[in-house]
Formats: structure tokens, sequence, C-alpha cells
């Protein structure tokens, strides 16, 4: 049996959210949504702009706080730990080593002005490797994964283009192999030509690696090509949830409806 | 229960919301069984709910009421209260889906579209894609198209690709839609022998044929699905 199908039976979930709720003043941006996420599956969060799918991810990785519910997460040790309840050097490791986030903006993944090596050795250095031989060959054979050309190693990523750019954070966050991924909108900025090769890399690459994704897109094609599951979200809530497939071919909720057949087809 | 597809009362009723709610039965009451090795094949005029009582049994489609049992890794499930994580894992390792249209990755090879299937359930990549170029050679697919991702192939290639596809992997049950529509002589007699191959490894089909002449060739019994009118 291969990681990744060991990853799909795995029948114990890697995340689990219970009643989170975040609220600004008297605004509710997002309210009540509940759900588990095992290892080795990619969930999307489609909704409109404003309908609360960032303010769920901020909350999901821990960056923002909940107003109610919380957020637990089966640490390497195998315990579900609640990420409110983790000290410092915990919380670092989810950030440096267990967790990536892809950002819609690589300039917010990246440090724009140095190289590219340095840029995906960093992470490895974050976590105490030392050896400069090894780092820089571990960058360049990342950047090879994601198509990147090796003779651009000490090149910094403010010379890449924007499809570059995506593919160099990419490589950043799974240089320290992860097991869960966020993703902010990743094809967001791109040309349609660079996203369908930046959508293919992404999906052989969280599938050879049994990689765990909550993927935030407002785009539905993204949703389909990627995820096994989605939730789609309005005015804060979760309104219908369940198989990418079954959401998109048969939705039933009225706004799912008029999302699905607001597509122009091609 | 032998039976590797137990369908009882099963319903399905779509609620079109942007048209004011308007309710559209398709279909009820639907109850048959398929054994291992059989070939049932569904019949009746277009709109009478054929290819959506096969996307119900393969989870596409949520069903609204009874039941759709599936023999899956030895214990019977109901794939109409299955949650999400169960019907991706049924659809792993029992239920294989063969539609009329090929929908593909962009840029990718059509060799590791067909070999797909075997790679995800754990098979080392040079050992699927020699399979997958057996299956390509024997549905007339040559050799220097297999790099190429099909989208750049005729409907007939695609439709070739995606009946590889569906057949490669060893799954108890298959589901096809129209696996011949829009083949030539050649190609339809080529599926036929691989259904009669399947049938002989003991796979449970369901298949919807327009072509009377293929049906008579694959079904081992039909199951008329007007008689699954829901029509108020």
């Amino acid at each position: 049996m291969s990681e990744l199908t060991s990853a799909l039976d795995n029948d114990q979930p890697l995340l689990v959210a219970d009643s989170l709720s975040k609220n600004y003043g008297r605004l509710s941006a997002c309210r009540d949504v509940s759900f588990a996420l095992y290892p080795g599956e990619v969930l999307a969060v489609v909704g409109e702009s404003g309908s609360g799918k960032s303010t769920l991810l901020q909350l999901l990785s821990a960056q923002l706080e909940p107003s109610a519910g919380r957020v637990s997460y089966r640490m390497r040790d195998g315990v579900l730990r609640d990420l409110a309840s983790l000290g410092e050097a915990e919380r670092r490791f989810l950030f440096r080593t267990d967790w990536g986030f892809v950002h819609q903006d690589p300039a917010q993944g990246l440090r724009m002005a140095v190289s590219a090596g340095a840029n995906v050795g960093e992470r490895l250095m974050a976590v105490g490797w030392n050896h400069y031989g090894r780092i820089r060959d571990t960058a360049s054979n990342w950047l090879e994964r994601v198509e990147i050309d090796v003779g651009r190693i000490d090149d910094a990523p403010k010379t890449y283009s924007g499809g570059m750019r995506q593919r160099l954070q990419i490589a950043r966050n799974l240089v320290t192999e992860p097991r869960l991924v966020f993703m902010d909108e990743p094809t967001g900025g791109l040309d349609v030509s660079v996203q369908a090769r930046l959508l293919d890399l992404m999906r052989s690459l969280v599938s050879e690696l049994g990689l765990a994704a909550i993927v935030v897109t407002h785009d539905l094609a993204v949703a389909r090509l990627l995820s096994h599951r989605v939730m789609v979200m309005k005015g804060g809530s979760v309104i219908e949830t369940g198989l990418t497939d079954q959401v998109l071919d048969d939705p039933r909720e009225p706004y799912t409806q008029l999302l699905v057949s607001s597509i122009l087809p091609p | 229960m032998t039976a590797m597809i137990d369908i009882s009362n099963a319903e399905k009723t779509f609620t079109m919301h942007l048209q004011g709610g308007v309710e559209l039965p398709v279909v009820r009451g639907v109850s048959f069984q398929v054994e291992p090795g059989e070939c049932v094949v569904l019949s009746g005029p277009s709109g009478a709910g054929k290819s959506s009582i096969l996307k119900m049994i393969f989870g596409n489609y949520r069903c609204d009421g009874g039941r759709i049992g599936i023999r899956h890794q030895g214990q019977v499930v109901d794939l109409a209260t299955a949650e999400p994580r169960q019907v991706l894992s049924i659809r792993r390792a029992t239920i294989g889906y063969v539609s009329q249209f090929l929908r593909a990755v962009p840029r990718v090879p059509t060799i590791d579209v067909v070999a797909e299937p075997l790679i995800a359930t754990g098979m080392a990549r040079e050992e699927a894609r020699a399979r997958a170029g057996q299956l390509l050679r024997r549905l007339n697919i040559p050799q220097r198209l297999w790099q190429l991702p099909p989208s750049t192939f005729s409907g007939g290639e695609q439709q070739r690709v995606n009946i590889a596809h569906g057949f490669i992997s060893d799954l108890p049950i298959l589901l096809l839609d129209e696996p011949t529509a829009s083949l030539d002589a050649a190609n339809r007699a080529v599926v036929v022998e691989l259904v009669a191959e399947k049938k002989k490894a003991g796979v449970a089909m369901v298949a919807i044929v327009h072509d009377d002449e293929i049906r008579h060739l694959i079904a081992d019994r039909i199951v008329d699905v007007t008689a699954f009118a829901a029509a108020a």
C-alpha cells in the first residue's frame, strides 16, 4: 500500500475545528464552523469575497484567536492538542516545520531580496540544518521539483515571473516535509496558462507527499481539480459541505446553485 | 447476500432554486441488484434517469431516500448515507466509473492519465505505465500520442483514453456510461472484449448503452428504468 492510500485510510483526524466563531464587534466574520480534516485529505473552502473564508483560514492556522470554539491539531506524538494551549516552542515547530502556508501574493511568503536558494534553505536552517552543501543540494532538488531552472538558484525572486515566484513559495513550504499546508487563493494573480501548470504541480505534489491541505479559493475549477471535499461559505457560515464532485455536480443550497451556474463555459 | 450492488427504493429529486424552487423528480423506487460477474444494462428513453442512477451509485449525485448497498472490502456500506471519506475509499478500492467525457488535468500525458488509478493504489510508476501502454495499444491509440495530453485528441480518441483509464484497475464494480458512443466498429469490438474479460474476473457492471447490437453483446440482464419514473 502506498504512503498516500495508507494516509487516506487513517482514521484519526489531523485537525479538528469545533464550533469556531470570530466576531469583530457586532460583525460576525465566521460563525460556528466545525469539521475534521484527515491526513492526506484536501479540503477546499469556497465562497465570494467577504464570505469569511480567509478569516476561517487564519483561525485554523493559529494566526487569529477565535471568539468562541477551538482548533485542535494532532502533533507528531499522536496527541490531539488544543492550539490555544500550545507553548511557544510547539507553535514554532508548527509554523516552521509541520505546517506550510502558501499566500496568494508570493511577496508575503518569500523574502524577495535574497536568493531563491536561501529562500528554500532558510526553512531548513530554522529547524537546525547547518551543513551548507546539504542545504544547497536539497534546495536545488526542490527547485527542480517545482520546475525552476536550477541555474536561477542564486537569483532573488524579485527577478522571477509571477508563476515562478509562486512555485518557489511552494518549494520553500514543502522542503521541511510538512503534514498540513494552508493555501490562500494560490492561483489568484496568475495568468490562466500559468495557473494550469501550477495546479497540476500542486496536485501531483500533494498526492505524492500524502499532504493534507486546506485551500481557500473563489475559483470552483481550482476546488474541483485539487480537493476531495469542499465547504461552501456565505456570510460567515458554512452553508453546504460534501464531496467536491457531489457539491459541484449536485448542489443543494440556492447559493451553491448560483455559484455553480455562474461559471462561464470555456 | 452476495450481490455487489443492492439498491432498494432509491430516489432522486432536483430542486432548482434559481428557477423559483421548481421540484424536478427524476426517479423513485429504484430497486435492483447486481451480482459479481454480471453486466446489467439500464434501458429507457433519454431523460428517464439512467445517468442519474449511475451517478447515484458512484456517489456523484446525492440520494434523497432509500438505500444503495455496496459490498466494499468485505462489508456492505450504504452509499446513500456514507460519509465523504467512505465514498472516497469506495471509489479507490471498489467502484470505477467510465463517463462519456474525459475530464483530464491539463498538461498530463495520456500514458500517465491512464496509469494514474494504478499508481493511486500503490503500483510502481514504471509497471503502471507498462500496463497503461498495453491497454492503449489494444484500443488503437498509437504510441506516438502517449506523451501528449489527451485534450489535444479527437473525440473518439479521448473516449478510448477514458475507457483505458476506467478499465485498467482491478476494481470489483464498474459503471459504464455510453462507453462506445463515439467509437468505430473495431474499437467497439475491443470494448465488448474488455467487458467480457471483466465478467470473467467477477466484476459487477452497470452500463448505459444505446447501441442495440452492443447491448445485446454485453447485457446479462436489462433493467427498464421507465418503471422508476418519478413524474408527479
